[in-house]
């Protein structure tokens, strides 16, 4: 099946079987391979990517469905080869260890700051409890979207 | 050490964080090659089961099918780090459902799938045993029935059905020392099933090139021992081989052995295509590894006052269908059920059992996280009856540097008691803790040692034109840092900055030889390796210099940001830049400066202290490093259910290389400890697994993470590395489980015995002690 949708602000034109879900469009048929399936069931959220803003586990969204959508993934959030305030309060407060999961729970914090931008911990906590990681215990995590948060407030 | 050594101490942001978060690291599974086909497996749907034939003529005959591999691809022996007892893909019977049998690489994963269940495999089905007690029952099926024949490193029982390894040990007067205790307690624990959950499932991507050299890029813990593994396993020479680290998603023991590397070359081999294959979390959870599940006696003794004097510990480990790294597993698990203590007289007896079920192996802790819980539950129903405060207790029978470990290693250094001090100040220990309505809050205590020291390590440390060095080591960061952590060591050595010294890829073609990203080894191990080829080019350096600047090295001295100057002479022109040293080796005196470190773990035990047999020789396994832990719980009396609210976790790093780093491994050890304790358990009936998704298999997630988790770094430096340093990656996983176990007790007056600690279980002993 034919469907355009935008990918991260470009007009794309896709061509795909009707049972091929949006994380497969865009790891494979776009080469954007920073969302990650690594459940295939949308419990853990590595493969989170904002579908008009908002977060959509991409394995369990079929690509034909999401025809004239605007689609951000973890590629589109920085700017002109920059990261992003939140890309980079993950950095900056060592959030990250592998990595795997990292750009589900960055879409994730973005799209959660955009509607909340002075969370609470617990806030923080209830946003991300999407968002499986094994490495960090989410300390580091919760610490991340806090300092992001801060950078964020005008 | 002198001040030049800036680099160490600090937590820069690790070298690949920011790649990571731009979504730009490249994993196995997102690596593209042209003409790139993708593997899918076809698995056993019995437990036991003789293959009789296969046809794969009609997967073949579907369209964007290249090539079908079986047993019968298989060009090598049997592979195993300590037992040679299993294939690449199931050779003659299946032993575990889900084990690989085929594969398929097609045009997509979508087609390999589907042609993977159209390759016909016909069976004869043979009875399995799913269970310890049916795997030694008389006349039990046997897994085996050559294992006599097998290779094997370490002395395995004979005529032992599908006994494949025991161990024991015996100190002092084993169990003949209870005759001195005033009091004895006993008790039989039972630890489940855990899977690593790494997020990154098991992915591999292999090439050949013209020339019949086969390059492998996987997510690994060890390239050296994915190139071994292919070499054993399909009989390619080591020269004919390239294995590389991609980016690599989590391992925590899982991927310390090959994984699907062996399938993924025979594919790429036939189809004369380069291969990936990536397994669906399905597919990781029923056909890779988890943690080995099982049952421990244990008996301690003590005097009146406190002072321990005897344990015995028999314990029973279900190792599944294939050895894996059971005998390695089993022995550590045995060295360390003394317990971190002054015990005189100590018997340990341990045994791992063949059965139908995915093999268990190595994962973070490797056999002491069962021994730790059940012997630091043991410690607390001790102190109890002893009417001693279970810290007091402790640090009275705490080990110390000078005292000698089970094996009869001596300790040089031990941070222990200072651990425990820690954990009693911070936490507030004797402050009541308000719950609730309908909940009741506790705390436990744990104490804990685990290895940092084993095998071998190389490094090399190249000078590069503009003064800048990469050091190339062979070692995966799997997550954990060690990229930025040895780099940190590198500079530490030169003066550098940190952004002066760039770390290679992990790659066989070029790196010394590493064992592996395992026994929190790393910084360690590998960092003695580095300390040392990075001291090797810095003399060069000095004799550059002294050349350069007419004085004797003597002299010299380091300075910050990769120059070497006269000492007490502080003026730019009594100096050489690291680049104008580089340029004089390139191009006129002496050539390229590189320095060369090669370390290997050696601590014999001493068969006089503790009489051993069947147990792997452990000399190879040393320095260990100390640890305690208290945490706080609450448990709702209606639902069972345990909440963590808060964790103290102290842990000796000996000197804190990347102290930020270390926090995080705290974090996140005792969150994965934590999933041990309350949730984590893969369920078979019979010798099917039933929960192999993330929807059915519990760990913690954000809404189950503690309140709060106080990382509490110490600082005692080991006598044996050059800087200092010790690991910490597993022993906050360790010492989790019994803190929290003990915290239920102290919150509820339960004593449990079997993890994990689900709701089910605790509101039933809530119910039945009424």
């Amino acid at each position: 099946m034919d469907i355009s949708l935008r990918i991260n602000g470009e007009e794309c034109a896709l061509s795909v079987p009707a049972s091929r879900t949006l994380l497969e469009a865009l790891r494979d048929d776009m080469a954007l391979t920073g969302a990650k399936n690594a459940c295939n069931q949308g419990v853990c959220g590595s493969c989170t990517v904002l579908v008009d803003g908002m977060p959509v586990n991409a394995c369990l969204v079929l690509a034909v469905n999401v025809t004239g959508r605007d689609i951000t993934t973890i590629e589109g959030l920085g700017e002109g080869g920059e990261l992003s305030v939140v890309q980079q309060a993950f950095v900056d407060a060592g959030a990250i260890q592998c990595g795997f999961c990292m750009s589900g729970m960055i879409v994730s914090a973005t799209a959660f700051l955009a509607h909340n931008p002075m969370p609470s911990r617990d806030e923080i906590r209830t946003a991300l409890s999407g968002n499986l990681c094994r490495c960090s215990g989410y300390v580091r995590v919760f610490d991340a979207v806090a300092l992001a948060a801060q950078r964020l407030s005008p | 050490m002198s001040d030049i050594e800036s680099a160490i101490g600090k937590s820069p942001p690790r070298l690949e964080a920011a790649e990571k978060a731009a979504g730009q690291a490249l994993f196995s599974g997102d690596m593209v090659l042209p003409g790139m086909l993708h593997g899918a497996l076809l698995t056993s749907p019995y437990a036991h089961a003789r293959i009789l034939s296969y046809d794969a003529s009609a997967a073949l005959a579907h369209p964007g099918v290249k090539a079908v591999v079986t047993a019968e691809d298989i060009t090598g022996g049997a592979i195993g780090p300590l037992v040679r007892d299993e294939y690449a893909l199931a050779r003659g019977k299946t032993r575990y459902i889900g084990e690989p049998v085929a594969a398929v690489a097609a045009e997509s994963e979508a087609i390999a799938r589907l042609a993977a269940r159209l390759v016909e495999v016909e069976y004869e089905e043979l009875p399995a045993v799913a269970t310890i007690a049916e795997a030694m029952a008389e006349g039990a099926p046997l897994l085996h029935e050559d294992f006599a024949d097998y290779f094997k490193i370490y002395p395995a029982p004979e005529n032992g059905g599908n006994l494949m390894t025991r161990g024991e040990a015996v100190m002092g007067r084993g169990t003949d020392g209870f005759d001195e205790a005033d009091i004895v307690v006993e008790g039989v624990y039972e630890v489940g099933a855990q899977y690593h959950a790494y997020m990154e499932p098991v992915s591999v991507l292999a090439a050949f090139a013209p020339d019949g050299r086969v390059t492998v890029w996987s997510s690994t813990q060890s390239i050296f021992r994915v190139q071994a593994n292919l070499h054993e396993g399909l009989g390619i020479p080591m020269t004919k081989i390239r294995c590389v680290a991609a980016r690599v998603g989590g391992g925590f023991g899982g991927k310390a052995e090959v994984s699907g590397e062996l399938v993924a070359v025979m594919l790429a081999r036939k189809a004369a295509a380069p291969v990936r294959l990536v397994l669906s979390r399905d597919e990781d959870m029923t056909s890779m590894r988890a943690r080995h599940p099982g049952t421990l006696r244990v008996k301690t003794g003590a005097k009146a006052d406190g002072t321990l004097v005897a344990r015995e510990v028999e314990l029973w480990f279900d190792a599944g269908a294939y050895a894996d790294d059971s005998p390695a597993v089993l022995s550590v698990s045995l060295q360390y059920a003394r317990g971190p203590y002054n015990i005189p007289h100590v018997h340990v007896l341990g045994h791992a059992v063949y059965t139908n079920k995915l093999r268990f192996g190595a994962f973070r802790g490797f056999g002491n996280p069962q021994a730790s819980f059940a012997g630091e539950s043991q410690i607390d129903e001790l102190a109890e009856k002893l009417g001693i405060d279970p810290i007091e207790l402790r640090i009275k029978n705490a080990i110390k540097a000078g005292d000698r470990w089970l094996g009869g290693q001596t300790i040089t250094s031990s941070a222990l008691g200072d651990a425990l001090r820690a954990v009693r100040a911070a936490s507030d220990w004797t402050r009541p803790r308000a719950a609730p309505a309908g909940c009741k809050r506790g705390l436990g205590v744990s104490a804990v040692a685990h290895t940092c020291a084993f095998l071998s390590a190389g490094a090399i440390v190249r000078l590069q034109g503009d003064g800048t060095v990469i050091v190339n080591t062979g070692a995966v960061d799997i997550g954990q840092g060690s990229d930025t952590a040895l780099s940190q060591m590198c500079a530490a050595a030169l003066g550098l900055d940190i952004e002066q010294v760039s770390f290679a890829t992990p790659d066989t073609d070029s790196a010394p030889y590493n064992y592996g990203t395992v026994a929190s080894r790393v910084t360690y191990t590998v960092g003695h390796a580095v300390h040392e080829a990075a001291m090797a080019v810095r003399a060069q350096l000095f004799d550059h210099a002294a050349a350069m600047l007419e004085c004797a090295p003597e002299r010299l001295e380091l300075r910050p940001g990769g120059r070497v100057g006269v000492s007490g002479e502080p003026a730019r022109n009594a100096e050489v830049s690291f680049a104008d040293i580089a340029g004089r080796s390139l191009y006129a005196v002496g050539g390229p400066i590189t320095g060369s470190g090669s370390f290997m773990t050696s601590d014999p035990l001493d068969p006089e202290h503790t009489k051993t047999s069947g147990l792997l020789d452990l000399g190879v396994l040393s320095v260990r490093s100390f640890g305690a832990q208290a945490v706080e719980v609450e448990v709702d009396e209606a639902t069972g259910a345990v909440r963590v609210v808060e964790a103290w976790c102290a842990h000796d790093a000996g000197r804190a290389v990347n102290p930020g780093a270390i926090e995080s491994q705290i974090h996140g050890a005792f969150t994965q400890g934590m999933g041990y304790a309350l949730t984590e358990e893969l369920l078979w009936e019979d010798c099917r697994l039933v929960n192999p998704s993330f929807m059915d298999y519990k760990f913690p997630g954000a809404m189950e993470a503690p309140e709060r988790i106080n990382a509490i770094v110490l600082e005692t430096p080991e006598v044996s590395h050059p800087l200092g340093v010790k690991g910490v990656a597993e022993q906050p996983l360790v010492a989790a489980a019994p803190a929290i176990n003990n915290a239920v007790s102290a919150a509820t007056g339960l004593r449990l015995k079997r993890i994990p600690l689900t709701p089910e279980r605790v509101l039933n002993a809530l119910l039945a002690k009424g």
